[in-house]
């Protein structure tokens, strides 16, 4: 639920990274920490554990400019990815407007990938989402590993609707911009449409 | 989808900041914000420029969020006033209207008495302010009128965004 202030003139959207733990979410959100302009990022927020899992939500705000004199502002969040905080995970995906899953790309992982995957569906359609029917992009991260399965593969596996994919490495930053980018694009068409 | 885009215009923007405003005074506080439940700001008055605007909105939210599921496990629909006690700063957070979160941060200038009583009648006149808002959205919705300023732009538009 993108929330749009006339007053003001800025439109403000949500992304939330979703994924099986220790599959980079929190990595993608600190690469585009780094690499961006003072001025486009407000301070990035980590409710972790002491020992950087994940506990609650990383939050980093971004402006991307302005648009017909309306000001855009991205709002990235990731979710916890450990199964077991699956109610704190259902609680960041309200109001989202376009969803990143981050799949790891080791063979060893694939069941995890799936598992969240099919997690997502079922929390988006807890809060009234049809994934199907939200902007939503996959991103295979973790390409560089020596344990990483074919893209072919993990397509097959993960992305059957065929929505816009993506390989990277998020340490390196590959494909983290391309990434983000490409789901904040949906978002705005969507919008365009006006749903 | 559960809750439909959140328009703020420059009328109600107004009357919101008018009754905050004035909450401000009338509660002693140092600052107050208005938070939409997804966790964007929607407005705030007072020392704003001494705080990251943008993380307290969407800490809020998340505390919110995470009382609000508490409640739910308890059998409670959600428990509408939040209240953090520091030792200098206290923080008041009530929801408004079932959707929008008023946050107060007052100090020992103020008292959590006077802080509940005022914003008890805020809340009503917020409450109504957004009815009228949720109101006039969904009827700009069914006529179909596209006062929306993204009907028209192009992908050349969102194209240069990312150039």
């Amino acid at each position: 639920m993108s929330f749009i202030n006339y007053a003001s003139r800025e439109i403000n959207c949500k992304i939330v990274y979703y994924g099986p733990g220790l599959c980079g979410k929190t990595t993608n959100l600190q690469f585009v920490y780094q690499k961006t302009a003072p001025d486009a990022k407000g301070k990035m927020i980590s409710l972790a554990t002491e020992t950087e899992r994940t506990l609650f939500f990383d939050f980093l705000p971004l402006s991307l400019g302005e648009i017909r004199g309306f000001k855009t502002r991205f709002h990235l969040y990731t979710v916890p990815g450990q199964v077991f905080y699956d109610a704190s995970r259902k609680l960041i995906l309200k109001g989202v407007d376009g969803v990143v899953f981050v799949a790891d790309s080791q063979e060893e992982r694939i069941d995890a990938n799936i598992e969240s995957l099919e997690n997502l569906r079922i929390n988006l359609k807890e809060q009234g989402y049809d994934l199907d029917k939200l902007p939503y992009i996959v991103q295979y991260n973790k390409r560089d590993l020596p344990g990483a399965m074919s893209v072919e593969e993990l397509h097959r596996e993960l992305n059957p609707t065929n929505v816009p994919e993506f390989e990277a490495c998020a340490t390196t930053g590959e494909g983290v911009f391309e990434t983000l980018k490409a789901v904040a694009k949906l978002i705005l068409i969507d919008l365009k449409r006006g749903k | 989808m559960s809750n439909p885009t959140l328009v703020m215009y420059e009328e109600e923007f107004q009357e919101v900041n008018e009754v905050i405003g004035r909450l401000l005074k009338e509660a002693n506080a140092k600052v107050i914000f208005l938070v939409d439940k997804n966790g964007q700001l929607i407005s705030g008055v007072g020392e704003t420029e001494r705080f990251d605007t943008t993380s307290l909105a969407s800490l809020t939210a998340g505390n919110i969020a995470a009382t609000g599921g508490l409640a739910k496990l308890i059998g409670e629909k959600e428990f509408s006033i939040l209240f953090h006690e520091g030792e200098k700063d206290n923080l008041h957070i009530s929801i408004v209207a079932g959707r929008v979160i008023l946050v107060v941060l007052f100090d020992n200038r103020s008292s959590l008495g006077l802080v509940r009583l005022r914003v008890k009648k805020s809340s009503e006149e917020l409450s109504s302010i957004f009815e009228k808002l949720m109101k006039k959205s969904e009827e700009r919705e069914k006529r179909g009128s596209s006062d929306f300023p993204f009907a028209e732009i192009t992908d050349d538009d969102i194209d240069n965004l990312f150039s």
